[in-house]
């Protein structure tokens, strides 16, 4: 619809005799197509970027819907129905039931909102963060550059796993404390990214010229720089929802992220893990649940990559 | 000389860093609210017996005498006292550490003996059948969970397939102590006995595996990128007018350089690698650090989960020190421009 509204506009305004444009130069076309139309047409022909944007769009709804597509709601919290422990997926229950009978099917629907929601998160607070601090250790130099850039170094050092055992050790380990855990660690990646990029652009052309013009630094850290960044940006962020969401998962299955009877993914994978080799749908369902939200933030990250051709990223 | 110069920064450098996860340690430890004596000890104990422990761990003392006492105590290796084992952290951590230093050294080993040669094979046969199998892969091993892969392989081969050893270093009562190295298989080996380092592998194989694959991806990818990067240089391109035989070009004009970047990268995702060695550990009961770790989270020994914090973070500054030190030797580019 949007191609059509566009081609007839220089038509109407053109000499009532003159020929329409449109069958004449049908090759001339996408260049009067707008931006964000072209943008979402090479987007579409991108088979990885249709997937990926589809895995995340299903997950985050049927997340947001969960009580209302999933088939037992209850069983969320802590029900028990002992006739129905450990069925083997069926149609009834389409990834079989846990050990105390709940529905495995819907306590991953459930799962996922507490992934997606951790992700959000911490990316919610790294990338800000990181951004800033990147912005301003790459255009500034000096020592704020040494004392931001060390930092990410330090942090870099640390295995997240295991400071998270040494956090839930002082504190008591639960959603909450993963989530800051986290999000500490993780901004050191984009305050790196966007250092580099902010390294590049500081001496060039337009940079250089906005400050003979005597912007003020506010306008050319957020109006000259950042919008340059802002493709690199989604491609890292939409590839780290993807490696958050496996981290957290990983640290709950260790017992120090989010508790029972929280239905998350990484408990539940830790719990099935008792009832293993026999009823593996207990652990296995859950598990690949992750991957699947993964791969779909993962192939939108290359598929974005490729749409704005961002070099290098992870 | 530039090496050696680029040595001594690296090496001062890695100090640094060592230092700065001391102080976050120190502060996560000491400047998190609640008294250590008090989570220690429970809520049982008397107000005495606190006291007491708080003299003794020298929590009365001002936090920077407190931080010093500390670093005094890192730097001649001291942990401090588990309050689990009764035995200092530093033992403790010896006694596990081999265990948990074995299986990364064979996921490192099998990265590369794996990754390289997919990586150039991926490169050589750019989006023909084998680069796109090999990228599909390198994808769905870095999306995949560790422990998913963990537990798929243990049903797999353990449990469906009876070929391989789900659980733990050696089989039970194997009684052959590993007292030259720690490392089960390189002892068995030094010592000539074949039937343990058969044993020793087998048990080795199904957790090295499931902690290698995102890294085996990771090692093809970056090869690859960088084999193609250097295939349309200048000295490839007079390599190849002179008649050098294909397979000297590849190997030793293209591999050579294209070696640095798997290496940096595979330095830099080592953290997370500790990590999921981890959970790797606990699903085949691998007796490393991670066993260790968790037993003494769950008592809240704080001294013993800070040292296995400071040691992990140590291992991860000596690996990158190491892939420097080996990165400056096969590129001069390298130690001469610094890694940046």
């Amino acid at each position: 619809m949007a191609t059509r509204s566009l081609r007839e506009e220089p038509a109407a305004g053109a000499a009532p005799d003159a020929e329409p444009p449109v069958t004449t130069l049908p090759e001339a076309e996408p260049e009067r197509l707008s931006a964000a139309y072209q943008s979402w047409y090479r987007f579409s022909r991108n088979p990885t970027a249709v997937i990926g944007a589809a895995i995340v769009v299903i997950c985050i709804l049927a997340a947001v819907l969960a009580p209302l597509i999933t088939p037992y709601p209850s069983h969320v919290g802590a029900v028990v129905d002992f006739r129905a422990r450990h069925l083997p997926p069926s149609w009834e229950h389409w990834m079989g039931t846990d050990n105390v009978g709940r529905d495995i099917l819907t306590r991953v629907v459930y799962g996922m909102r507490i992934s997606l929601l951790l992700a959000f998160v911490v990316l919610g607070v790294a990338v800000p963060v990181g951004t800033l601090l990147g912005l301003a250790a790459g255009y500034f130099g000096g020592w704020v550059e040494v004392v931001i850039m060390r930092l990410t170094d330090i942090a870099l050092a640390i295995p997240g796993l295991v400071l998270l055992m040494a956090v839930a050790t002082v504190f008591s380990p639960n959603l909450l404390t993963t989530m800051l855990a986290l999000a500490a660690l993780w901004w050191t990646w984009h305050a790196r990214l966007i250092y580099a990029i902010t390294r590049q652009l500081r001496s060039q052309e337009f940079v250089e010229a906005a400050e003979t013009l005597g912007a003020s630094t506010f306008h050319i850290l957020f109006r000259e720089i950042l919008p340059n960044c802002v493709s690199a940006l989604a491609v890292k962020t939409s590839l780290d929802c993807g490696f958050v969401i496996l981290t957290g998962a990983a640290l709950s299955f260790l017992g120090l992220g989010a508790q029972p009877p929280m239905p998350d993914l990484g408990t539940m994978v830790a719990g099935g893990t008792n009832y293993l080799p026999d009823y593996w749908w207990g652990s296995v369902m859950p598990g690949c649940a992750v991957l699947v939200i993964a791969l779909g933030f993962n192939l939108l990250g290359d598929g974005l990559r490729d749409l704005f051709d961002v070099q290098e990223i992870r | 000389m530039e090496y050696l110069v680029f040595l001594v920064r690296r090496l001062l450098w890695s100090l640094l860093v060592l230092f700065g996860l001391s102080v976050v340690i120190f502060v996560i430890a000491r400047g998190m609210p609640g008294d250590p004596a008090r989570m220690a000890l429970g809520p049982t104990a008397s107000a005495d017996q606190v006291a007491q422990l708080r003299e003794t761990m020298g929590l009365d003392l001002p936090l920077v005498t407190q931080y010093v006492r500390y670093l005094g105590g890192l730097a001649q290796g001291d942990l401090g006292r588990s309050l689990l084992t009764g035995r200092s952290v530093s033992a403790d951590i010896s006694d596990t550490f081999a265990a948990t230093f074995e299986l990364v050294l064979a996921t490192i080993l099998i990265a590369f003996v794996v990754g390289l040669p997919l990586g150039v094979m991926a490169a050589q046969w750019k989006d023909r059948w084998p680069d796109n199998s090999i990228r599909l892969f390198a994808l769905l091993s870095a999306v995949t969970p560790t422990f998913l892969l963990a537990l798929l392989l243990q049903i797999l081969a353990g449990y469906v397939l009876h070929v391989l050893p789900t659980t733990g270093r050696l089989p039970i009562g194997a009684g052959f102590s590993a007292d030259i190295t720690g490392l089960v298989t390189v002892d068995a080996l030094l010592k000539g006995n074949w039937a343990i380092l058969g044993e020793g592998l087998r048990h080795l194989i199904l957790p090295a595996f499931a902690l290698a694959a995102a890294s085996v991806g990771q090692v093809a990818l970056t090869t690859r990128a960088s084999m193609i990067d250097v295939t349309s240089q200048d000295y490839v391109e007079a390599a190849r007018a002179f008649g050098v035989p294909e397979r000297v070009r590849v190997l030793k004009y293209m591999l050579r350089p294209a070696l640095v970047a798997p290496m940096t990268i595979l330095g830099l995702s080592f953290a997370s690698l500790i990590g999921n060695a981890f959970v790797v550990e606990l699903i085949f009961a691998w007796p490393g650090m991670a066993s260790y770790g968790v037993r003494t989270i769950l008592q809240k020994d704080l001294n013993a989960v800070m040292g296995v914090v400071m040691v992990s973070g140590a291992f991860f500054v000596m690996v990158n020190l190491a892939i420097d030190v080996a990165t400056g030797l096969i590129d001069p580019r390298v130690r001469l421009g610094g890694r940046s």
